[in-house]
This record gives structure tokens, C-alpha cells and sequence, in this order.
């Protein structure tokens, strides 16, 4: 089966968050990341879920059937900026921290916390960097690590702004999907 | 008009103007606001039934039966769960149901009140969306959304809860509402350039079929339907919802497919060249395995859910529209007589090659093999037998069948003429459901005789409701009880399957007729063939309520069956197919 990222602009209503993923869980979808928060418009939400599914098809169109669903793109094979964070909590005792501080330089890391033994790095990056990054580390030991999920927005001036419309009058309108 | 209202008030207004004639529901302490107004609202008839689910039966009856949305009701907690099968039942058959619950004060909400259950949590997998209102100033706008939602596109369950102190605050509603739903945009008219290859296809057609299904009759498209079907002369089988889309009487009508249809539309399935499904989901009862179904076919797939196109069964021409105006749009572009010359030709061969298939397998006669009843009482057969020639001789019925073996034998052995006569839970498949359906379509129905079919394991789910019919004056239900002693279609899978193992399946139960009786309903038992039509014209005769107790044959089997798993062309029957 493959990943897929899949894009989609949701109404910020009570419980959204969860019918999206109890709609993943009985269909059988494998969410392995998702992250969700604000866009430019108010009281419309953006997710970025990386899924993995058989029929990805599908998955875009059981996801607008969900009422609160605006817009869904699977933008997998598009040209995406791809990010995500990572925070780590580093067993880093005095004789090893220039080592450390020097591969924060490749990275583009940052330290955010020192402690007696461990420091707190944050790294920002696209995902297979971020991937490399904590490779990389886990030589010095990892006491914690808490890595978000991907954020995705295509390039140039395609894409998905959240300038749905708002009010509708109640009728149906006929617009034709392409399936 | 600028009068302040309670909540309470404003729900019943809000119903009256979404054109709600008759709700049925059960009350309880937290919905108790609501039913102190409902009074003042002489509108709003309220049928007090004895269990939620029979509430939620009943609506969903009334519901298809009138193509209108059935209200249902329950209070918090244990009211409000009574209604989820009936709500599961809806969402497996797109049926529009709205369900309105009450919920405790939202002062408490969270705290494991006093019934207090997540109902809007429990639904959200079997509605279409469903709602938590804590605000008076929401309740307005829920409810039209929440009708709007149920019947339009793909029609559906939709639930609003409402907790108690919102029905109790008081405000002046202002009536005009817009609706705030840009996620909610059903497709209706089916993409034109899709539908000319459609035409296209059909009329180079050498094998053509067409399936109806649930969505035709939905949609009010039984003229469009049989208009296509007469200028094409294409033949048409109809799945177990698409029963009624086409009278079973014309001539290119050819039955019912699938685990328990008919060898020759089986069959004709896997020979076509052509499939063009109408309003049909291509469940796995019509399909049987889906790899093996329909392998010479180009599937042309119209349906108003995107997402069923291309779920079980690829289609090589999807069309995302309404039945009805697609419908239309096809015999826009469908070509005159002369152009369609080829197609009827090879049409008539092809159907010509059906009927021989129908006369040597399966013809409506030749639904038992007589030989073997010889020593029965009552073959289960000879009931059907009667009700078609009787109901379809008196006109003016509708039926609803409930699950099991008595369903399969309604649906293939009643000619079935008109739309919306024939009605069933078919997706779900829900016992229980025949009893408290009836009652919903006989209060839309009062000048229709309703039967209700069902088996005795069916029947002892719901039948609490005639006392429901009885309180309300309800005199044109008749209740058929195709009686064997068992739960007759899981114990034919036990037989054929599992070598006769009856686990759990031999069932007792009361004197049915003497339980109508004491209900207040005409109780009459049979176990004789002889007296089967007497009793069904008894009934008729009866200015009220009757209940027939069939005591039939225990042991015969529903065929032909296609096993679980096997291919739609893999048919068991009683002798084997040639």
C-alpha cells in the first residue's frame, strides 16, 4: 500500500477532528500523521494527513461525504513544500557538546533548553531531512523526542485557499464532480 | 410576530414548517419540555409508541413509503440508544430519518448525569451528521439544517440533540434562516459528456442490461425508467430496493438478482455485454463475489454518491447524478427509432435468449418443486401463492417484509406492480423491523391496506408496537406470520453449511393469534393450504387489525442461493442447474 498526503480544508465545528479519524478507522485507513490548525480564514481549518491506503480514491471521497468537509486534495504527486518539527531531549554531557553544537550547524537545528546532562534541540525541516536529523542523533541518546505531524502546501500559485464561500441558501447546487 | 418562545416551542414550530405531519417517540424526563409544548401544536400528530426503536421503525416506514423525512423521538440516555438500530437501519438504506433526542442540561453534560450517553458520539458513524445543541438560539437553525441534510442528495439518518435547558430558555425566534453549508454540495445533474458515451456504448450494445436499484424509485424515476427501458428494449432486473421500479408484469422486466435471485437474471448478468445500473450501490448480496461478477460487462454506474461509483464494482462509464434527471438527460440524447434498429435487434435475440432461460430454470410458477410438498401441510409457497393473487386482484396494499427467508420469498414470489409498494430492510437487515415499519406506512397510507410479513423470530422483536396501533385507531395493518419454529434463514445456512447444526436456531414462541387477541387485534391461526385464502379474504373482511399465524413447513429452504463467497453464477439449487 502506499502514502499518500492528502490536503483537506474543513468548517472549524465541534467534533470535525473526529469524524474525520473515526471515518479513517472504520474504513481501514492508516493514518500515520496528521496535523490540523488554522488558516487565513476564520472558522476554516486546514489538515495535512499522511495516510496509507489501498484506494486512495476512496479515501477522497468518503471524506466529502463529512458535512463539514470543504475541499479535499490528494497532493501526493504534486510539487509540495513539505514540513515538519521535531523536538528532542539529548543526553548531552559536557565532553560532547561541541560535537552536538557542530551537527546543529548542518541541520539548521536549534537549542532551545540546557540542562546538567541533556539539552532540548528543535529542528524544522522537510521530512526526509527531519528523518535524517534523528538518525543522526540517536547515537548520543535520546532521553525524549516528540516529532509533529506533516504540514504540506503545493507550489506556486495553484492550491487550496480557504476562500469557500459561506452562505448558501439551503438549495442544492449542481456542480459537476469529476470522479 | 415577536413573542418570546421556549425552546420547546420553537422545535415544534421549526417541525410544522419543515412540513412534519406525524412524529413517533417515547417520552422521558430530559425531552419532557418538548412534550409539554407539542400539545399547543395541533399539527403535530404524536404517536406514543412502546420502544424507540419501533419509533425509529415506524419513521423510517413512513419515510418510504412517502418520500417525505420520518421524525423520530427519544430522551437521553437509554431513549435515545433505543433509536440507534432504527438509525443504522436508515443509514444502510438511505432512508431520511431525522431523530430528535433530548440530552441532560449542559450544565451536567459530561458528568454522568442521570441518563446522560454521548448519542451525538454513539451516531456519528451511522448518520449523515447530527448535531449538539446547547443553545435555544441554535435549535432553529439545526432543524432546518438537519431536514435539508436528511432529504436531499443521497437521503439519510440525521439526529439533533437537544439537552433540556435549551428546550426550557426562552427567545423570539427570527423564521429567516439561511443555511450555512458550503461542505454540502450534492451533484444532481449528471455530467453530459459522460452520458452521450453512455448512449454511445448501449446502442452498440449486443447483450444490453439495466439494474434498478433503490436510488430509481427515490428519485420518483419509474416513468423515466420505463421509458428508457421501452424505446432501448433493453431488459431490466431490479435489486430487493429496486423492487417496484418497473412493473414486474412488462414485458422486459426479468426479476430480481442476486444470493437469492432468479438462475436466468444471474445468469444474463454474466453473459451481458453491457451493465447500466441505475441507482444501485452494487451490494455484495446483488454481486456476489466481485471479482467473478458480470466479466463480459462494461458497467455504466449512475449514482447520486460519488463514492459508491468505483467502490465494489470499477465502472468504465461513472455518472454522479440524480436518477431521475440523468434519466432524462439519457433519453435526450437517445437516438431515434431507426438509429436503435441494431440495438433492438440484437435486444430482442438477447431477450428472447433470457425468457428461454427463465422457462427452463425458474419461471414464477415454478417456484417449488411441487413433488416435494406432497407430504406438507403448508409449504410456505402456497401463502405467497394467495397474498399476490389476492392483493394484486384487490389493489390498494403496500407490504413490508422483514429478514429472513419469508423477505427472500415475499420478494421473488409477489408480483410486484407499483413503486413504493414493496419496502424492506434490506442493507441492515434488521428483524424487528416489519411490525412497527407497517404502522408508520399505514398512518400514511389510511386508505392502503399495509401487510406486514414476517417470520416468528422477527415478529418477536417488535411486536409490542400493535398495542401502539391499537391506541392510535389503526385498523388496515395485517400481520402475516410465516411461522416454522425457527430462524428459518440462518438455520438453512446451517444446513447447507454447517451440516445441520441448529445452534441457537429452533425457536418457541407464543400463540400468536391469541397474543393478537389480547392485544386487541383479530388473531387467526393456519396450517392447512386449504384455508390460506379464506383467511387472507377473513382479513380483508375484518374492519380492524388482523394477525395471521401461518403455521408452516419447518424445514424448506429459499432457492436458488448463491453461498457467501462464490460467484453470482454459482447458484445452488434444490435439483442442480443445467
Amino acid at each position: 500500500m502506499n502514502k499518500h498526503t492528502v490536503v483537506a480544508l474543513v468548517q472549524d465545528q465541534p467534533g470535525v477532528l473526529n469524524r474525520i479519524v473515526s471515518l479513517f478507522r472504520r474504513r481501514g485507513y492508516n493514518i500515520e500523521s496528521l496535523a490540523v490548525g488554522h488558516t487565513e480564514s476564520e472558522g476554516i481549518s486546514r489538515l495535512t494527513l499522511v495516510v496509507e491506503a489501498a484506494d486512495v480514491e476512496q479515501v477522497v471521497k468518503q471524506l466529502y461525504r463529512l458535512i463539514d468537509v470543504l475541499k479535499v486534495s490528494d497532493v501526493t504527486d504534486d510539487p509540495t513544500v513539505e514540513r515538519e518539527m521535531v523536538l528532542v531531549k539529548l543526553h548531552a554531557p559536557s565532553d560532547k557538546r561541541a560535537e552536538i553544537v557542530a551537527l546543529m550547524e548542518v541541520f539548521g537545528a536549534k537549542i532551545v533548553d540546557v540542562g546538567t546532562n541533556s539539552m532540548i534541540i528543535e529542528m524544522t525541516g522537510a521530512p526526509t531531512k527531519v528523518q535524517n536529523f534523528v538518525d543522526v542523533i540517536r547515537a548520543f541518546g535520546v532521553k525524549e523526542m516528540m516529532r509533529t505531524g506533516r504540514i504540506a502546501m503545493v507550489r506556486g500559485t495553484r492550491g487550496h485557499p480557504a476562500d469557500v464561500h459561506s452562505e448558501s441558501n439551503g438549495h442544492a447546487n449542481e456542480r459537476a464532480v469529476l470522479n | 410576530m415577536s413573542e418570546q418562545q421556549t425552546g420547546a416551542q420553537i422545535l415544534c414550530e421549526a417541525l410544522i414548517r419543515e412540513g412534519v405531519e406525524v412524529m413517533f417517540g417515547i417520552p422521558g424526563g430530559a425531552i419532557m419540555p418538548f412534550y409539554y409544548a407539542m400539545v399547543e401544536y395541533p399539527a403535530l400528530r404524536h404517536v406514543l409508541c412502546r420502544h424507540e426503536q419501533g419509533a425509529g421503525h415506524a419513521a423510517e416506514g413512513y419515510a418510504r413509503a412517502t418520500g417525505k423525512v420520518g421524525v423520530c423521538l427519544g430522551t437521553s440516555g437509554p431513549g435515545a440508544t433505543n433509536l440507534v438500530t432504527a438509525i443504522a437501519d436508515a443509514w444502510m438504506d438511505s432512508t431520511p430519518i431525522v431523530a430528535i433526542t433530548a440530552q441532560v442540561s449542559s450544565a451536567v453534560l459530561g458528568k454522568d448525569a442521570f441518563q446522560e450517553t454521548d448519542i451525538t458520539g454513539i451516531t456519528m458513524p451511522i448518520t449523515k451528521h447530527n448535531y449538539l445543541i446547547k443553545r435555544v438560539e441554535d435549535i432553529a437553525y439545526a432543524v432546518k439544517a438537519a431536514f435539508h441534510i436528511a432529504s436531499t442528495g443521497r437521503p439519510g439518518p440525521v439526529l439533533v440533540d437537544i439537552t433540556k435547558d435549551a428546550l426550557q430558555g426562552r427567545m423570539v425566534q427570527n423564521w429567516d434562516i439561511k443555511l450555512n453549508l458550503p461542505g454540502y454540495k450534492p451533484t444532481y445533474t449528471g455530467n453530459q459528456k459522460q452520458i452521450r458515451e453512455a448512449i454511445k456504448l448501449i446502442a452498440k450494445a449486443k447483450k444490453p442490461l439495466i439494474m434498478a436499484g433503490n436510488g430509481v424509485q427515490m428519485s420518483g424515476a419509474t416513468a423515466e425508467l420505463r421509458e428508457l427501458v421501452e424505446r432501448t428494449r433493453i431488459p431490466v432486473t431490479t435489486t430487493l430496493h429496486g423492487i417496484g421500479s418497473i412493473p414486474e408484469d412488462h414485458p422486459l422486466a426479468i426479476g430480481m438478482p442476486g444470493m437469492h435471485g432468479w438462475v436466468h437474471v444471474n445468469r444474463a448478468i454474466q453473459e451481458c455485454d453491457v451493465l447500466l445500473n441505475i441507482g444501485g450501490r452494487f451490494d455484495d448480496r446483488v454481486t456476489g463475489k466481485t471479482s467473478g461478477f458480470a466479466p463480459n460487462a462494461k458497467v455504466i454506474h449512475v449514482d447520486i454518491d460519488p463514492s459508491e461509483i468505483g467502490k465494489n464494482i470499477k465502472a468504465a462509464i461513472p455518472i454522479v447524478g440524480d436518477a431521475k434527471l440523468v434519466l432524462q438527460a439519457m433519453l435526450a440524447e437517445l437516438p431515434g427509432k431507426e438509429e436503435l434498429s441494431a440495438l433492438h435487434g440484437h435486444a430482442s435475440d438477447w431477450m428472447e435468449h433470457i425468457q428461454e432461460m427463465q422457462d427452463k430454470h425458474q419461471g414464477k410458477q415454478q417456484y417449488i418443486d411441487r413433488a416435494k410438498t406432497v407430504g406438507m401441510n403448508l409449504p410456505p409457497h402456497d401463502v405467497y401463492a394467495a397474498l399476490t393473487r389476492i392483493l394484486n386482484t384487490r389493489g390498494n396494499y403496500r407490504v413490508v417484509t422483514d429478514v429472513g427467508q419469508h423477505q427472500m420469498w415475499a420478494a421473488q414470489l409477489i408480483d410486484w406492480i407499483k413503486p413504493r409498494t414493496h419496502i424492506t430492510s434490506g442493507g441492515a437487515g434488521t428483524m424487528g423491523f416489519s411490525v412497527p415499519a407497517a404502522m408508520g406506512v399505514a398512518i400514511a397510507f389510511p386508505e392502503d391496506t399495509v401487510w406486514a410479513i414476517c417470520g416468528d423470530g422477527c415478529f418477536q422483536m417488535m411486536n409490542q408496537e400493535m398495542a401502539t396501533m391499537m391506541q392510535e385507531g389503526i385498523k388496515n395493518v395485517k400481520i402475516a406470520v410465516i411461522n416454522n419454529g425457527y430462524l428459518g434463514m440462518v438455520r438453512q445456512w446451517q444446513e447447507l453449511f454447517e451440516n445441520k447444526r441448529y445452534s441457537g436456531t429452533p425457536l418457541s414462541g407464543p400463540d400468536f393469534a391469541k397474543l393478537a387477541e389480547a392485544y386487541g387485534w383479530t388473531g387467526i391461526t393456519i396450517d392447512r393450504s386449504a384455508d390460506v385464502e379464506a383467511a387472507i379474504e377473513t382479513a380483508y373482511a375484518i374492519d380492524g387489525p388482523v394477525l395471521i399465524d401461518f403455521r408452516v413447513e419447518r424445514e424448506v429452504n429459499v432457492f436458488p442461493m448463491v453461498p457467501a463467497g462464490s460467484s453470482i453464477g454459482e447458484m445452488i439449487m434444490e435439483t442442480p442447474v443445467g
